[in-house]
């Protein structure tokens, strides 16, 4: 780590930066709990316009989707076992596998949503509100949580380029990182909300 | 972590030379000291702004009809003046200007756990407070919901609610990031010795407030972020028209809002604690039942939101528990009462200024929880609802509670912090009108409120005329004792007498080390084998 600022005390303590990555973890499954408490409101609320909405979605994009997530959580998990093991070549190649996948992940996304768009369910939207109230909250639903999870993947790519940047220079190595591991922790993250998301809005009918 | 054993003639904290000179020594430091008094500087402008609005606002209902500003600007004074004392003001208060400055040199260690993420939340707190305020000079004019946003108002009003609620989330994360970096120190940091049981008690606060943070902060983050798509993408989350509940808002709201009293009391409680006993010079009475009421309240805090909404339309059964549970939540604050009042017994008490502060705010807040517990039974909250009742309760726990213990924790530490002493003279002075002030202030609206006087109006008919003459008045003293109090810490801070290393005789850790504190507080890191509060 570089100093900063004349403040020649930055000690390193792995385990704290541990401790602080999986604190940070819960506020975030916090911050989607809220919107799962919402999300089951509503769906006791409208139990039928929520069947019948969750038809309009695409399970095959999903399923793929929620594999690519999974293969990438693998990937990176991978990825911190290489650099265990001391082999900077392959963590970079693992991580470069898991980015590959975020940016997959996305460009489905992209496309199943320009799908829904194009077809006139988007908030705010005409045929949604000829549609009433609950396929209204459904679609609400769906584009606020899943577009909070694709924020979440942008910044996991972001990170993930970072680390690998760092890997390369050699600033994260293998007596020192609990970057690449905190980084592995986030993704994990993102890929358990997912699993959620997938049956919330796809499966469950 | 010890690699200096030696160096015993350090420049302290405010003189030591960085990498940067001038102002970016101080904004670009990492040291928690200096980002401690980065918080204080802020908070103490921002505090002055808020002051004025509120006193602007007992002017306008000095008597009834429009005085000095009508209906608009009134509604938009009382959402700022909320915004800025709750966002701004009393949620960072102690635990980012005591907890940075005093925490790692409480538990015997030369940082927190993450320095330049503890920067990181300054200017994340700097960048949420510009953008809550920008909200005042562009788009359709000053917000005026009130600090709660409430739904359906919040996404139909024109004003321009946006950047408010986008400052307040932004606020909320460098809560949580303040909050996480104290939990970590706390873990990880303390020196050799100190057991969870040999901690002192503000650092024992400060766990806990860090755990309220971590876990209430994001439920209001993304309940903010809803408000957001509400009003840009019109996605009906709280809209009645496209289906949603705006009492869902209010649930979702007060999960996090209620919480976050007790991360603004808690600290409070915590420096109290420190307080009494170095005056007292005596042992705390019942350290571990306030550390066991303190967390407590940061537990059953979690579950009493509903009290906030006993008019908003819930169920019966919802209705009882949440009354009962308030009541239980009343009792871990009893109990500190107790410990600090029993401290207190037989004690031979050194009478100075930080002391006056801490059974000031014993009274204050005594006057605070009863008025809570008015409220929090459910046919007098009725009856009060939405009065001046509440007002009077909330500043009483808030900025009595709050506010006391800060000035109180602000004349403890003062040696310490800037190595110098404050006018003792001019202290009680500004303590005594601040207290007769704030009295005067506060108490009228208590019968104000139950004589029917409701909040968030500019105007009011003539039957409350009388009370609120009173209240306009204990205003101005109020204003003036806050001016005293300001201005006597600032010039002390400049060209106060120089303070000896410990000037009230206290024993917790950071009396050990030299006033101001070096860079990194301690020549050699202690190993404790003694209570915190052992006078023996």
């Amino acid at each position: 780590m570089e100093q900063t600022s004349g403040n020649p005390h930055i000690h390193r303590d792995d385990e704290a930066s541990k401790i602080g990555m999986w604190l940070f973890i819960f506020t975030e499954m916090l911050l989607f709990g809220g919107l799962f408490i919402v999300y089951s409101i509503y769906r006791y609320l409208h139990p039928v316009a929520f069947e019948l909405a969750a038809d309009e979605l695409d399970v095959l994009v999903g399923t793929a989707n929620t594999v690519i997530l999974l293969v990438s959580s693998m990937t990176i998990a991978m990825s911190v076992t290489a650099m265990q093991k001391g082999n900077k070549k392959l963590t970079l190649a693992l991580l470069g596998a898991t980015l590959f996948l975020a940016l997959a992940f996305l460009v489905n996304k992209y496309f199943e949503w320009g799908s829904k768009i194009s077809y006139g369910l988007y908030p705010g939207s005409e045929r949604l509100h000829e549609f009433g109230h609950g396929d209204t909250l459904f679609f609400g639903l769906y584009y606020f949580m899943t577009g909070l999870h694709a924020l979440h993947i942008i910044i996991g790519v972001v990170i993930i380029s970072a680390v690998m940047y760092r890997v390369h220079k050699e600033m994260v190595h293998p007596t020192k990182y609990a970057l690449l591991e905190n980084t592995g922790l986030y993704w994990h993250l993102v890929d358990l909300i997912w699993i959620f998301l997938f049956p919330l809005f796809y499966l469950v009918t | 972590m010890s690699e200096n054993p030696t160096r015993s003639i350090e420049p302290s904290y405010l003189k030591y030379k960085g990498r940067y000179g001038g102002i970016f020594a101080w904004i670009f430091s990492t040291d928690h000291k200096r980002i401690g008094l980065l918080y204080l500087w802020s908070i103490m402008t921002f505090f002055i702004v808020g002051a004025i609005l509120g006193l602007l606002m007992k002017m306008e209902l000095i008597s009834p009809g429009k005085n000095i500003m009508g209906p608009q600007t009134y509604n938009g004074f009382f959402t700022l003046h909320g915004i800025i004392m709750i966002f701004l003001i009393v949620i960072p208060g102690l635990p980012a200007v005591f907890g940075n400055f005093f925490l790692p040199i409480m538990i015997g260690a030369k940082d927190v756990a993450f320095p330049r993420l503890n920067l990181t939340s300054w200017w994340l707190y700097m960048f949420g407070a510009l953008v809550v305020l920008t909200s005042q000079f562009t788009g359709g004019g000053p917000p005026d919901t009130g600090w709660t946003f409430y739904a359906p108002y919040s996404f139909q009003t024109p004003t321009n609610m946006l950047p408010a609620v986008t400052g307040a989330f932004i606020l909320g994360f460098s809560s949580i990031l303040t909050g996480l970096n104290f939990i970590v120190t706390i873990h990880r940091m303390r020196a050799p010795g100190m057991g969870w049981f040999k901690m002192p008690l503000f650092p024992w606060s400060l766990y806990a407030t860090g755990w309220i943070q971590l876990i209430a902060t994001p439920i209001v983050g993304v309940t903010l972020l809803m408000i957001i798509a509400e009003r840009t993408l019109n996605i009906g989350f709280f809209d009645p028209s496209l289906g949603g509940d705006p009492i869902l808002y209010q649930h979702l709201f007060w999960i996090y809002s209620h919480p976050a009293v007790y991360i603004m009391i808690l600290p409070a409680m915590g420096a109290i604690s420190e307080i009494i006993p170095t005056f007292a010079r005596k042992t705390i009475f019942g350290y571990k039942a306030i550390i066991a009421s303190t967390v407590a309240i940061a537990f059953v805090g979690y579950f009493v939101w509903g009290h906030h909404m006993f008019t908003s339309g819930m169920s019966g059964v919802a209705l009882y528990t949440f009354s009962i549970l308030t009541f239980l939540v009343a009792i871990p604050s009893a109990i500190k009462v107790f410990n600090w009042v029993s401290t207190m017994h037989k004690a031979s008490i050194n009478l100075q200024t930080p002391f006056y502060w801490a059974v000031s705010f014993i009274f204050v807040f005594m006057i605070g929880g009863f008025s809570g517990l008015v409220l929090g039974a459910l046919a007098t909250n009725v009856h009060l609802h939405d009065t001046h009742f509440v007002v009077a309760h909330f500043h009483f726990i808030v900025f009595g509670g709050t506010g006391f213990a800060f000035l109180g924790a602000m004349h403890y530490w003062f040696p310490k912090v800037f190595g110098r002493k404050y006018d003792a003279g001019w202290a009680n002075i500004g303590w005594l009108t601040f207290f007769i002030g704030f009295i005067t202030l506060y108490g009228p609206m208590f019968y104000l409120g139950i004589a029917g006087m409701p909040r968030r109006y500019y105007d009011y008919v003539e039957v409350f005329h009388g009370g609120n003459i009173i209240s306009s008045f204990g205003s101005i003293i109020l204003i003036a004792g806050i001016a005293i109090v300001i201005t006597n810490l600032v010039k002390s801070a400049i060209s106060g007498e120089k303070a000896d290393q410990n000037p009230w005789g206290g024993i917790t850790l950071e009396w050990k080390v030299p006033s101001p504190p070096p860079l990194e507080n301690f020549d050699e890191i202690p190993h404790v084998t003694r209570g915190p509060y052992d006078y023996s």
